[in-house]
């Protein structure tokens, strides 16, 4: 290592929304190559892993922070403050993972609407036990004087809809490889893209860079549950009647799922061209199906059991829909 | 106030925007709340369209092309047809009624069925209300732009 010592270390902050942890480890899952990242960044706020709190964060100055990498939706009133004093306090604000850049796996949860949530939750589970109906609020007034907790909101928000994002680096959890390159590549300054762009990715689609045997004739009379089907381990996911996302979904993972003999399921949202991988999961597998009889379509559409669900698995708060209409 | 439903409509330039015209220049008198939109093919509607348009604020889409065979691209309407059976089941589940997305097939001929149609879309959409989606999508926690 030269020595620069005129040069300070960049200020690198980690932090979680609505998230399952995953994305952090995958920043663990750097392995070795944390301690590059270390020697070249002060971790200055990183729950997972530091003891600082949210005072600490709030009386930084202003930009003092040089990359936060935001992992997780918006789902409280907790993350949407966090998510406004890190924008505030960092000069590049990174969505990290599904979760920030569409609303990952608890953008689900707009499928339903909060009391749904709660009812189900405090009332209806089958190892509920709660006959009085006692829901959390946020206040409570003991004799020590108010406990506050966060406000759940309504619905879930990807970051940017909160507030201005400058990268957004895909992937449920993002590839540690990757995070790597984007990391350097704001370290040095060389090779990056215009703000706003997605990061850590490649500019094709999960089939251009998949393995598997394609022909052109996409022919399905039928779509299978992964379960349901021997799958060959050489044929075209879709070809064989299994629904994969690959045609909707950004490359840049290494398609690991289908090296893994697992369909797409889209983490890395939609490729570029295209807002919104569900439409375009609909159009691709529209053209799939081989029949032209009104009945016989109905009959192979019935065999997809949760088209919703299973195409805007990772990315329905920032699809044009966003949330199921109430 | 009195509720005037905005219909889109996607036409196909060959079949089922020329029956529209049709309609027009026999001077057929039909409900004014379909905003017409011309396409080459019932085959180029994209899902995104569709979705868009209900985000935008359209209580019912109308997407038209030629009878089954007809089709000018040999086979457009078909997948048209195919891509629509899939979004019906989509929007259902998103909370949209089904009957606000309708595909018909109309030819260069049928002005007059075309004029029905609408006539007949626009009834089922008064009845049903304005459409819920650009009202569900103003959240209150959005950044400000």
């Amino acid at each position: 290592m030269s020595q620069e010592p005129t040069k300070p270390k960049l200020k690198l902050a980690i932090y979680w929304g609505a998230a399952c942890g995953g994305c952090c480890v995958s920043v663990l899952d750097t392995h070795e190559k944390l301690l590059d990242i270390v020697a070249a960044a002060d971790l200055v706020f990183w729950p997972i892993a530091m003891d600082i709190k949210y005072k600490d964060v709030e009386n930084m100055p202003d930009k003092s922070i040089d990359l936060t990498l935001f992992n997780g939706a918006v789902r409280n009133s907790e993350n949407k403050h966090m998510a406004q004093v890190l924008r505030q306090k960092s000069k590049i604000l990174v969505a990290y993972g599904s979760c920030a850049y569409m609303g990952g796996i608890p953008g689900l949860a707009n499928f339903f609407s909060k009391n749904d949530i709660f009812k189900r939750a405090y009332e209806e589970t089958e190892s509920t036990f709660n006959p009085e109906k006692t829901y959390p609020v946020t206040s409570t007034s003991v004799k020590e004087g108010t406990l506050e907790i966060p406000v759940m909101f309504n619905d879930v928000f990807p970051l940017d809809q909160i507030v201005d994002v400058d990268y957004y680096i895909p992937g449920c959890p993002p590839q540690s490889e990757r995070l790597i390159e984007v990391f350097s590549a704001i370290v040095t300054g060389i090779g990056l893209p215009p703000a706003g762009s997605v990061v850590g990715a490649n500019d094709k689609t999960n089939c251009d860079e998949c393995k598997r045997k394609k022909s052109d004739k996409k022919q399905v009379r039928k779509f299978y549950r992964p379960w349901e089907i021997q799958d060959d381990k050489e044929t075209c996911f879709i070809e064989q009647g299994v629904i994969c996302m690959g045609p909707a979904t950004r490359s840049g993972c290494g398609v690991r799922c289908v090296e893994g003999n697992s369909p797409c399921r889209g983490c890395y949202g939609p490729p570029p061209g295209a807002t919104d991988p569900g439409a375009k999961m609909m159009a691709a597998i529209g053209t799939m199906i081989n029949s032209n009889d009104p009945d016989e379509i109905d009959n192979i559409i019935e065999t997809i059991v949760d088209p919703a669900g299973l195409f805007y698995r990772f990315s329905l708060p920032g699809s044009i829909l966003g949330r199921k209409v109430i | 106030m009195n509720f005037r439903p905005t219909i889109v409509a996607f036409l196909c330039n060959w079949c089922a925007y020329t029956g529209a015209d049709l309609a027009g220049t026999s001077r057929l008198h039909y409900a004014p709340n379909v905003r017409i939109i011309r396409i080459m093919c019932s085959g180029r509607i994209e899902p995104t369209f569709i979705l868009k348009a209900f985000k935008e604020g359209a209580d019912g889409i109308l997407i038209c092309g030629c009878h089954p065979g007809d089709c000018h691209y040999q086979e457009g309407n078909y997948k048209c047809l195919r891509r629509f059976k899939l979004l019906e089941k989509f929007v259902s589940q998103m909370g949209i009624e089904k009957e606000r997305l309708k595909l018909e097939w109309i030819s260069a001929s049928e002005g007059k069925q075309f004029a029905e149609l609408v006539n007949e879309m626009t009834k089922t959409i008064l009845q049903l209300g304005p459409g819920k989606v650009k009202k569900t999508l103003e959240f209150e926690h959005l950044k400000t732009k």
